[in-house]
């Protein structure tokens, strides 16, 4: 426990969290309202973005401030990385919700429904097949799966060369070498957006082309859920990564100290890990 | 509050503090982030009490005489919620605010503006629920455990309630990152883990419950959500998905939920005993072991809840002997606990007496709640009164009872003033016979088959439900005695004797003064 | 010596109330009527037993420690605070109790989960707040009608009194036979149910799109009355389980009335539905 620079820095009184709980509450009944189609609730959470949005951009940027006049001691920032430790830990029993979803729909409920579609000459589901992919036995319109090989093996070298590409950045960091780490960083958004970019033509090509829908019953369901929640991550980490390449180019972070480059980088491989096991199992299998 | 810590505001602390309403809306400090956790839980506890006191006033008789069917539906599924989400577990982490940095000498909190965020979430989240029974459609009605199809079938206010379920999920994981962080990177030098006092450790596993499965439970409401809104089927048999799963990743999350309340309630009474017995805690480390041991099983016993869902005969009996294996490292705590008093040289004040309460009835919810775990007994029991008095063995006289123990313990170290003792051990008694007035004839209701969730009840159950009721607008009312002593003690001039309990061990007592200053430990103590 | 004949006593005393209150059905399990109700209600009785054991012993001492260690009897504190030899002593003592008390239910649970060659099968539907039943196989195969609650609504809002069975009575009840195996089958339309009937020992809940199933032989003829056990909306508290046991010649001739009488509906319905083609046939060729 040294405490390096005398105190660990507790921050002074702030109005952002306020600011963030508002920005909550318009979130929470615009999304509650406009979910029921009340007109309201688009208004309600337009504000809702623009406060959190605002919020956010104030908060990180004190919190960005405040660490490079070296308020932070050693202390603090070994609370943030225990802090995104956990974050993350957090974020990855929430994918396990959903895989979970996928794994007991795979092999417990539609296999039951599957025995269930004859029960003493009483039919429960007609004559449903079961197998994956499946609606399920309702009334679907037909299908066509996504297939692994095309745009999702493509995405999967490309998260893959991106975590490599950061990790570069991050040698470059540790080395002092300050252009080499900007371009590294420039490269790893730049895959990142080519995922997003290829992600979403995905999605049109399902709509279009497979009838593939959200409401397209199990399988639907599991696999826009799945991927869209990881799609949503990779946003969130590419506009982190963004912040992160503006505070390098401003010539933010020490070869020493730079808490919040590691901590993007961890969340960018958290969500490359995430990808594999989708590519896994919602792609693959 | 102001008034209270007024005074010790002296430091020179360089950086300007807003006064007035402004220093609770932006403040960083973890005692007035804890105060406003306690207001907050205190405020809810009487919401959720109010509406369960439109419950009790439903079944005092036979018949629908003041909550139609419906409306009756949504006061219990909201009674549930607001307690659990609302009054228990803020008021934990209150405690969490206000003792741990106290307890392991550190200056704050890890996240100190964090800190303040997770608190204020719980607004939004609270105003969506007690809101939604005002808006088209009512509040929801499926039960504080919102089971799909019937949730599917609801309108706006199971909205609200999903959205706040989100908000309380955002707000508890950040609260338990931050009691983590603190804990492991906040201690003052010396004091190592096995050093911790007991409250803090348990506070430490609680807080890893709550990130393994809050986020759990936002996945699960947010297949609800999509399952209503944007044509999934998670939960419809049409599309391939199961009802029952829904209720596999519930109680995934809600089983270690209700050890998460009462793993802190176990900490606080776990400094309670030691102290008032003047010896020191009997078998701390067995004690830590059996914290941890609690919680890891914790985490594979959540069918328990399912037994009549319909599952094979081997995945009961499993989840049958998980649950019935937590009765061994909650055995040790209360034998560790007995072991405490035994030769001890205890005395009766009111902290003590709750804590004595709680472990008295705690032991018979947990009898009742071994009950449950043997199936073929749960088959019958499942969804009766006896389920209800169970819970209500374990959370109010559990939870409930060790938080008043813990209020009326660190009163005079968070005031300054020392609480009525007359009035808190009339506060206990009369909390402990109402609560079993209320409570303990509904193991009778349910054993001879009352249903739980239902407004209106046939005639051979109508005298221990008016018992039920009477009991519980006496413990209603009793509550109204704890506010009036809190305030009192608040307002009071008479200063607290510096350390008013002569058998207390932990930082706070040795290493502060009495009120703790609004900065404590900005240079850490040493602990050998 | 003198607290340790209290204990004794309030023992005593807690063990005669506990008794007495297991007689009396409004303290304890409706009187068991089938094979699975009858363990279920003895090991319940068995645990109660086992619990308030462990309970005097535990607060036996607790007590006694509270009255004779306390400060104000001048009891000064001892400064012991670990031993491993009583740790061990007290996690394995429990765990043999509950591998006790598991062995019987073990038993239990395996022969409930036991649906095999029924004489008879009944599927249950669960309806937002009615009950379907359709008689599947064994005698009565194709009887198949609702069942709802028959208490009037003037006795739900106390404009009249409230009869014996308030709450509990409906119009159609579901009759078997005594002493034969009835396995039911359960599903339901919309929500999640739950098929309860205390005195049989059965209870399940009906889950929409899938099915489940249990078992019970009622041991007598007699009535026997449960509710919906699994909220289930506005009604959850008005869909009552009436099961009625007769004998097996009774059974039989309720049988073939119903059978007879539903033939008779159909064929009623069958001709309405004929009348109303016929009248829809004449608007069109108007
Ligand atoms: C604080 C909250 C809390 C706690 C601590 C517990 C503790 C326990 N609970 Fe409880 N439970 C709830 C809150 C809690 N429960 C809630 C809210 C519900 C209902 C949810 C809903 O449906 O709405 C519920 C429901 C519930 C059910 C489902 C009932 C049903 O719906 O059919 C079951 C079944 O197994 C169960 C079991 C147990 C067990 C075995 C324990 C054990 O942890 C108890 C262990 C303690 C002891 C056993 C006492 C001390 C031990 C000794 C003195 C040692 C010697 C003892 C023996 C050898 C037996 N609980
Ligand atoms: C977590 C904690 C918690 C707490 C503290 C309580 C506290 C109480 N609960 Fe609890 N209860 C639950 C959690 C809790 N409950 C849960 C999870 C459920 C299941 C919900 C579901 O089925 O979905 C439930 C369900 C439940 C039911 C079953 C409802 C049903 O199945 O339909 C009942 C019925 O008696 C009940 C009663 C009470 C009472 C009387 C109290 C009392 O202890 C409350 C006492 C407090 C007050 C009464 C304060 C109010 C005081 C005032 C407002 C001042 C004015 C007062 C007077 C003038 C008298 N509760
Ligand atoms: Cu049907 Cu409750
Ligand atoms: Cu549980």
């Amino acid at each position: 426990m040294s405490q390096e620079s005398g105190h660990y820095y507790v921050p002074s009184p702030s109005t952002y969290p306020i600011t963030g709980s508002c920005a909550l509450l318009f979130l929470g009944f615009g999304a509650a309202l406009s979910m029921n189609r009340i007109e309201l609730g688009y208004g309600l959470l337009a504000i809702g973005f623009a406060i959190l949005f605002y919020m956010c951009f104030r908060w990180f940027g004190t919190v960005a401030a405040e660490s490079e006049s070296g308020k932070y001691g050693l202390d603090v920032d070994k609370s943030f990385r225990w802090g995104m430790t956990w974050f993350i830990f957090s974020e990855v029993m929430f994918f396990c919700a959903f895989f979970g979803a996928l794994f007991y729909m795979r092999n417990l409920s539609i296999p039951w429904l599957v025995e269930e579609s004859d029960v003493l000459g009483q039919t429960f589901w007609g004559s449903y097949a079961g197998g994956w992919p499946t609606t399920g036995p309702g009334e679907y319109d037909a299908f066509t799966a996504m297939g692994a090989w095309g745009l999702p093996a493509i995405n999967t070298l490309i998260l893959l060369t991106s975590g490599v590409t950061i990790t570069f950045a991050h040698w470059a960091l540790k080395e002092g070498r300050r252009s080499a780490l900007t371009k590294w960083m420039l490269a790893t958004i730049l895959l990142g957006l080519t995922f997003l970019f290829l992600q979403g033509y995905e999605y049109v090509h399902a709509y279009n082309d497979l009838n593939l829908r959200l409401d397209t019953g199990a399988y639907g369901s599991t696999f826009f859920m799945l991927t869209g929640f990881h799609g949503f991550h990779v946003t969130l980490g590419t506009i982190m990564l963004i912040v992160i390449y503006f505070r390098c180019a401003a010539g933010h972070f020490t070869p020493e100290k730079h808490f919040g480059f590691e901590g993007v980088a961890w969340y960018w491989h958290f969500v490359d890990v995430v990808w594999l096991g989708l590519f896994i199992f919602v792609y693959l299998m | 509050m102001a008034a209270v810590h007024g005074d010790v505001h002296d430091h020179g602390h360089g950086d300007h503090h807003p006064t007035g309403i402004m220093r609770w809306v932006t403040t960083t400090n973890h005692k007035d982030i804890g105060s406003m956790y306690l207001w907050f839980s205190l405020t809810m506890f009487f919401t959720g009490g109010f509406l369960a006191l439109g419950i009790r006033a439903e079944l005092f008789q036979p018949g629908i005489q003041i909550l139609e069917p419906e409306l009756f539906n949504s006061f219990t599924t909201l009674h549930g919620l607001i307690m659990v989400f609302g009054a228990i577990m803020p008021a934990f982490v209150g405690f969490a605010n206000w003792q741990v940095p106290l307890m392991v000498g550190a200056p704050d909190m890890a996240f100190a503006r964090m800190n303040n965020w997770s608190f204020w979430l719980l607004i939004p989240a609270a105003l969506l629920l007690v809101t939604s029974f005002f808006v088209p459609g009512g509040a929801a009605a499926g039960g504080w455990t919102f089971y799909p199809p019937l949730s599917t079938q609801g309108g706006l206010g199971v909205d609200m309630m999903i959205f706040a379920i989100h908000i309380l999920g955002a707000s508890s994981i950040m609260g338990s990152i931050n009691i983590i962080t603190t804990i492991l990177n906040m201690r003052a030098p010396g004091m190592t883990l096995m050093k911790m006092p007991l409250f803090v450790w348990t506070w430490l596993i609680t807080a890893y419950l709550l990130v393994l499965v809050m986020p759990v439970l936002a996945g699960v409401v947010t297949m609800l959500l999509t399952d209503r809104h944007f044509g999934t089927s998670f939960f419809n048999a049409a599309g391939g998905g199961d009802p029952v799963m829904f209720q596999h990743i519930f109680w995934f999350f809600g089983h270690p939920e209700v050890y998460i309340m009462i793993l802190p309630a176990f900490g606080i009474v776990s400094e309670i005993i030691p102290t008032f017995s003047r010896k020191p805690l009997f078998g701390y480390s067995s004690m830590v072991y059996a914290t941890a041991s609690i919680a890891i099983l914790s985490c594979i016993v959540w069918a328990h809840h399912m037994f009549t869902a319909g599952m094979p005969a081997v995945g009961q009996l499993f989840f049958m002997y998980a649950t019935m294996l937590i009765a061994v490292p909650t055995g040790v705590k209360v034998f560790n606990w007995t072991a405490t008093m035994w030769k001890g040289a205890m005395t009766f004040e009111t902290p003590m007496l709750f804590a004595i309460g709680f472990i008295f009835l705690f032991v018979i919810g947990g009898f009742s709640g071994v009950i449950c775990a043997i199936v073929p007994i749960d088959i019958q029991v499942q969804d009766t009164y006896y389920v209800i008095a169970h819970f209500h063995y374990v959370l109010v006289s559990g939870a409930l009872f060790s938080l008043f123990g813990g209020v009326y313990y660190w009163l005079p170290k968070w005031t300054g003033h020392m609480y009525d003792e007359k009035l808190g051990k009339l506060h206990f008694w009369l909390s402990m016979i109402f609560f079993n007035l209320t409570f303990f004839v509904q193991h009778f209701l349910g054993l001879a088959g009352m249903p739980r969730r239902i407004p209106d009840y046939a005639l051979q159950f109508a005298d221990f439900n008016m018992i039920s009721s009477i009991g519980a607008f006496g413990f209603g009312t009793t509550q109204l005695l704890f506010v009036y002593i809190v305030i009192k003690c608040i307002r009071s001039k008479e200063k607290a004797p510096e350390k008013p309990w002569d058998g207390a061990t932990t930082l706070e007592w040795t290493h502060l003064p009495t009120p703790a200053p609004y900065h404590s430990f900005e240079n850490p103590p040493v602990v050998k | 010596m003198r607290s340790k004949s209290v204990v004794a006593r309030v023992g005593v005393a807690a063990l005669a109330l506990y008794s007495s209150m297991a007689i009396g059905s409004k303290y304890n399990f409706q009187e068991p009527q089938s094979v699975i109700a009858k363990d279920v209600y003895d090991q319940h009785i068995m645990l109660m037993w086992i619990c308030l054991a462990i309970f005097i012993a535990v607060f036996g001492v607790m007590f006694y420690s509270i009255l004779k260690h306390r400060k104000s009897v001048g009891h000064k504190a001892a400064n012991f605070h670990h031993s491993t030899t009583v740790e061990i002593i007290w996690t394995v003592i429990p765990i043999i109790i509950l591998v006790a008390m598991a062995l019987p239910a073990t038993k239990t649970v395996i022969e409930m989960k036991d649906t095999s060659s029924p004489d008879m099968t009944i599927k249950a539907t669960g309806y937002q707040w009615m009950w379907g039943y359709d008689y599947l196989q064994g005698e009565g195969e194709g009887i198949s009608f609702y069942s709802k609650l028959s208490t009037p609504k003037a006795q739900l809002d106390g404009r009249e009194p409230k009869g014996e069975n308030y709450l509990l009575e409906v119009d159609n009840h579901v009759v078997v036979p005594v002493g034969k195996k009835v396995r039911v089958i359960l599903t339901a339309n919309d929500v999640i149910h739950a098929w309860w009937v205390p005195a049989l020992g059965v209870k399940q809940d009906a889950v929409p799109g899938f099915i489940r199933d249990s078992w019970f032989t009622a041991d007598k003829p007699g009535i026997y009355r449960g509710q919906c056990a699994e909220l289930c909306g506005k009604d959850h508290g008005y869909m009552p389980i009436v099961v009625e046991v007769l004998d097996e010649d009774a059974y039989s001739e309720w049988a073939a009335e119903k059978l007879a009488s539903m033939k008779d509906s159909v064929n009623l319905a069958v001709a309405e539905t004929e009348a109303v083609e016929a009248a829809e046939q004449d608007s069109e060729n108007n």
